[in-house]
């Protein structure tokens, strides 16, 4: 058959109707549209701030004046690279809290997600009792900020060290715990290793899940035994997980703030994330900067390292559910043993710290642990001055309900806001499958997980604490905390938005499309309803992360937009121990409350969405 | 009615061919099927119709109207172009009621509401799923979803119909039926149809028109005899046609004057208005026109039964001669053993001639 040569009949570019074509071709095409605004407004809150920073950590800031009289403001220097680096400050600014940074990294992480990857195997996989119990107490410490436990340690082990009250241990043995005891290095490694054993278990008990028996019963029949069969197929299997769990676990704890704080800035033991909050408290914004540099640089190398291994896409593929059988390991006799184990694990890690911090919001006095004159003040009790400076009890603290309210609102107009710009990211990527936008748009949307919480913060204070392009200085105001919350729950929420996207099969849009429906309709009718169940979940888990935020958040706070974890932190600092026990518990209550009321709304849905996080 | 216009349609996904030339005329009121095997470009052109891919060269008219052309810089959405369009995966919206999913896109046209209710209650009679009406498609059978998809259709009213390999998601009991009642709806409706399949027998029973595509080109086009019975060239005499038609090369040589095609057993003499462009040509007859006997005949060929498979109407046979293979269809249940001799013989008048080269049928129609 004679082939018609395959020429192409070509607008000059820049005729009228050219344009015109481009422009209807453009109206076509929604996604592209989307796509770019999303990337151009992604852009500029997430890559212009890391420019921004490169770009003050180089230039001379005003305080820097204390040091160089003759510097002008804004000219270009390496005065904070060489403080960082190679000055004199270089071991205390850079080289120990590095050191002490990467020591509590490596053992909570170490310690963190073996009992995680441990409790995941024993709930997913054996015969132990109360299967369905221990795992939803097991995530309860997710719903809590990371700091609740160093509070409860601080209440325990408190020693005369800092002056001010005594813990429990004091108080009921009459012994002054040593300080390696009360604060610092263990303390805070125990402290963190109970909370963040919780991201190993929720990795490896996803990953877990997926495992198909019959693969292992294959290894069987091909003449595998038993200790084989876990390393050739089931450890292979998990090792993406596993990887992502090492990886997530110690980014977080790098650029963890609260238990580091509470437990290392009394003493003095600084860990890089302290440091950062130490020198922008000194107003050294310069050297922060350079030391918020390097902790993104150390979290790149560390994800590039993870995706050099294993593959960073495969270890956040969820893989949906055909059903399969898994079979239950018998723990034999070890059953009861092992069930007790977990029981302890529980009450220590859930019960015990929300007691004790029960306890020390009644005792009247701090420091004195009876359990006569337990009073209700610090909840109910009005202003009285010869009590905590005259601070009243929560429900007539204006301070505290004002933060309760903060706290409420960034926490549901973060989730709604984070859905809706999930989707529409997932929109645009998942229709734009394939182009060039699409890869960018999903980068950028997952470049937020390279920045540590307090890096993030010291970048936005930097950047929006003065007018920045048309947006006015945002120090202080409650959209610089919503706007911050967003952006760092983008990896996240994009990833759920992209996921629900991909289950709306295309040609249920492109048969409304047919139908003459134009794309808001097409939306509000039919992507929106579609993808809900999909992002309520989402949504719940930006509710928590944010509510429990303060490492995030903790630069940016002010009294004008105080939220809950900043007040905690604030009344720790004043050592008014029972507001901040009190306010603590308040806060858990408000989070698990809400989730609670999401998981009877959806129909059970709730937290189990965390799997996919 | 109107008619469906396409020219030049080219369209290439990644410098991938995926239509590398088309000019199509859909007569107003007529069914139109494009035909063929998977990845031949069939969907491509059907979703450029809709709108819902993007040529990079070439010109579409609906009716009057211009909705695409590269040359004049036009393009029209596709929730302007006014079409119904059914996919292979009928496309409900799974959160909405069989009546929300057919008075949605009513509804967002801002029809009065008595309007609405009137093509709802048409639409939900034409294809009998009146009592379903509050049903959610999860809650409807394979065909069921399928008449739903139909009735949205119908509920639109379009001047225009698209459908993409509509039946092959059905059970084929389902599947004939529905092909009846997709050509009854044609005929209802009186509008201009395209239809999509890979389904030989959808598109003989169906269709006026056939578009055979393959590789991104037009084989051939003509109605279903045509197509049959004269096939253009090698690709759609093999691609149509169940079980697939008799194919033999031979060489040519003339004798006495007279053109001769001896292919293995068979001596073929070439009918006076094929004229021979090479040594070989490759001759082929469908099954049902070779002729069987159990009895020795002069002239016919001596063969062993291969294989014997009655469907019920009909008896697929194989049979073997010494140089050659063939297959046959006789009406019938056949009851005969493997084995056993039968003779067979071409009605010639049957057998069409091809071009090994350039594929191309030597009978020019008509």
């Amino acid at each position: 058959m004679a082939l018609p040569q395959t020429d192409r009949p070509r607008l000059p570019v820049f005729s009228a109707r050219n344009i015109s074509y481009q422009f209807y071709r453009l109206r076509n095409r929604p996604e592209l549209i989307l796509g770019v605004l999303c990337l151009a407004v992604l852009g500029l809150l997430v890559l212009v701030p890391l420019f921004e920073i490169i770009h003050d950590s180089l230039t001379y800031q005003s305080y820097d004046k204390a040091y160089r009289p003759d510097a002008e403001v804004g000219g270009f220097t390496l005065f904070h690279l060489e403080r960082v680096f190679t000055g004199p400050l270089s071991y205390a600014l850079l080289i120990k809290p590095l050191l002490n940074s990467i020591g509590i990294g490596f053992f909570v992480t170490a310690i963190g997600v073996s009992v995680g990857a441990g409790l995941a195997w024993l709930l997913v996989r054996t015969n132990i009792h109360f299967k369905g119990t221990f795992g939803a107490l097991i995530v309860i410490p997710y719903m809590m900020p990371s700091w609740v436990l160093a509070l409860a340690w601080l209440s325990l082990f408190k020693n005369d060290r800092i002056g001010g009250t005594e813990g429990m241990f004091t108080s009921l043995f009459g012994v002054q715990p040593p300080d390696w005891v009360s604060y610092g290095f263990l303390p805070i490694v125990i402290c963190l290793a109970l909370h963040y054993y919780v991201y190993g278990y929720l990795l490896m008990s996803g990953a877990l899940a997926t495992v198909d028996s019959e693969l292992e019963e294959a290894g069987a029949i091909c003449g595998m035994n038993r200790r084989q069969r876990l390393w050739r197929i089931t450890v292979p299997l998990l090792m993406p997980a596993l990887g992502s769990a090492i990886v997530l676990t110690f980014i977080r704890i790098l650029g963890t703030f609260g238990t580091p704080a509470l437990l290392g800035l009394p003493v003095r033991f600084f860990t890089f994330s302290t440091q950062i909050y130490a020198s922008l408290n000194a107003r050294n914004s310069g050297d922060a900067y350079v030391l918020a540099l390097v902790l993104i640089v150390m979290a790149i190398t560390f994800i590039w390292i993870n995706s050099r291994i294993i593959g960073i896409r495969k270890s956040f593929v969820t893989l949906t559910g055909k059903g399969f059988r898994q079979n239950e390991i018998g723990l034999g006799m070890w059953r009861w043993p092992a069930t007790i184990g977990v029981s302890i694990f529980v009450v220590i890690t859930v019960f015990m710290p929300m007691l004790i911090l029960l306890w020390e919001s009644l005792i009247i006095t701090p420091g004195e642990y009876t359990f006569e004159g337990l009073t209700a003040h610090f909840w109910f009790g009005e202003s009285d001055p010869d009590i905590a400076y005259g601070e009243p009890g929560i429900i007539h603290s204006p301070g505290i309900l004002t933060a309760l309210w903060n706290s409420i609102k960034l926490g549901v107009s973060a989730a709604v806001v984070n859905g809706f710009v999930g989707l529409m990211i997932g929109y645009a990527a998942v229709r734009g499958r394939g182009s060039l936008l699409s890869k960018w748009l999903e980068g950028v949307a997952f470049a937020p997980y390279i920045f540590p919480s307090i890096a993030l913060g010291a970048i936005y204070i930097g950047m929006f604490s003065t007018p920045f392009g048309p947006i006015p200085a945002l120090y202080g105001t409650f959209a610089i905390l919503l706007l911050i919350t967003v952006v760092k729950n983008l990896p996240f929420t994009s990833r759920t938005g992209i996921a629900a996207m991909l289950q709306i099969d295309k040609s249920l849009e492109e048969t409304a499309r047919v139908q003459g429906i134009g794309w808001f309709r097409r939306m509000v009718q039919i992507i929106i309803p579609m993808s809900t169940s999909g992002l309520i979940s989402g949504m719940l888990l930006t509710f928590i992360t944010t509510m429990r935020e303060l490492s995030l958040i903790i630069l940016l706070l002010s009294p004008t937009n105080m939220v809950l974890t900043g007040l905690i932190f604030n009344y720790n600092e004043q050592d008014m121990t029972q507001h901040s026990g009190a306010v603590t518990l308040l806060l858990v209550m408000v989070i698990i409350g809400m989730n609670l009321v999401v998981r009877v709304l959806s129909g059970g849905k709730g937290l189990s969405g965390l799997k996919s996080g | 009615m109107q008619k469906i216009v396409l020219n030049g349609i080219q369209k290439s996904y990644a410098k991938e061919p995926a239509v590398r030339h088309l000019d199509l005329i859909v007569e107003p009121g007529s069914f139109l099927t494009i035909l063929g095997p998977s990845g031949c470009g069939k969907t491509t052109t059907l979703r450029s119709i809709a709108g819902l891919e993007e040529p990079d060269a070439g010109d579409i008219q609906l009716g009057d109207r211009t909705v695409f052309s590269r040359s004049q810089g036009i393009i029209v959405p596709p929730e302007q172009r006014n079409l119904g369009l059914i996919f292979q995966s009928y496309a409900l919206w799974p959160h909405m009621t069989v009546e929300r999913n057919i008075t949605l896109a009513l509804k967002e046209q801002k029809l009065s509401s008595g309007e609405v209710e009137s093509r709802l209650q048409s639409a939900l009679e034409m294809v009998q799923l009146t009592p379903y009406r509050n049903r959610y498609p999860s809650e409807l059978s394979g065909g069921q979803q399928q008449r739903v998809a139909v009735a949205r259709l119908i509920a639109l009213r379009s001047q225009f119909l698209l459908m993409d390999e509509p039946l092959s998601n059905l059970d084929a009991k389902l599947r004939t039926e529905m092909r009846t009642e997709l050509k009854r709806l044609h005929r209802e409706l009186e509008a201009t149809t395209v239809y999509v399949t890979h389904d030989q027998i959808e598109a003989l029973t169906l269709s006026d028109i056939i578009v055979v595509m393959n590789g991104g080109l037009v084989m051939q086009q003509g109605t279903p005899y045509d197509i049959y019975h004269h096939p253009g060239n090698l690709f759609v005499a093999e691609f149509i046609g169940d079980p697939p038609i008799n194919k033999f090369t031979g060489s040519f040589i003339r004798e006495d004057g007279v053109g001769i095609l001896q292919c293995g057993d068979h001596r073929l003499t070439l009918p006076c208005h094929v004229i021979p462009t090479r040594e070989t040509l490759v001759a082929t007859i469908r099954p049902e026109n070779i002729m069987i006997s159990e009895q020795e005949k002069d002239g016919w060929l001596k063969t062993t039964l291969d294989s014997v498979q009655p469907t019920g109407a009909s008896t697929i046979l194989q049979v073997k001669s010494e140089k050659s293979v063939m297959t046959l269809l006789q009406p019938g249940f056949m009851r005969m053993a493997v084995g056993d001799s039968v003779w067979v013989q071409m009605d010639m008048t049957k057998v069409n001639y091809f071009d090994p080269e350039t594929e191309q049928n030597l009978i020019s129609e008509g």
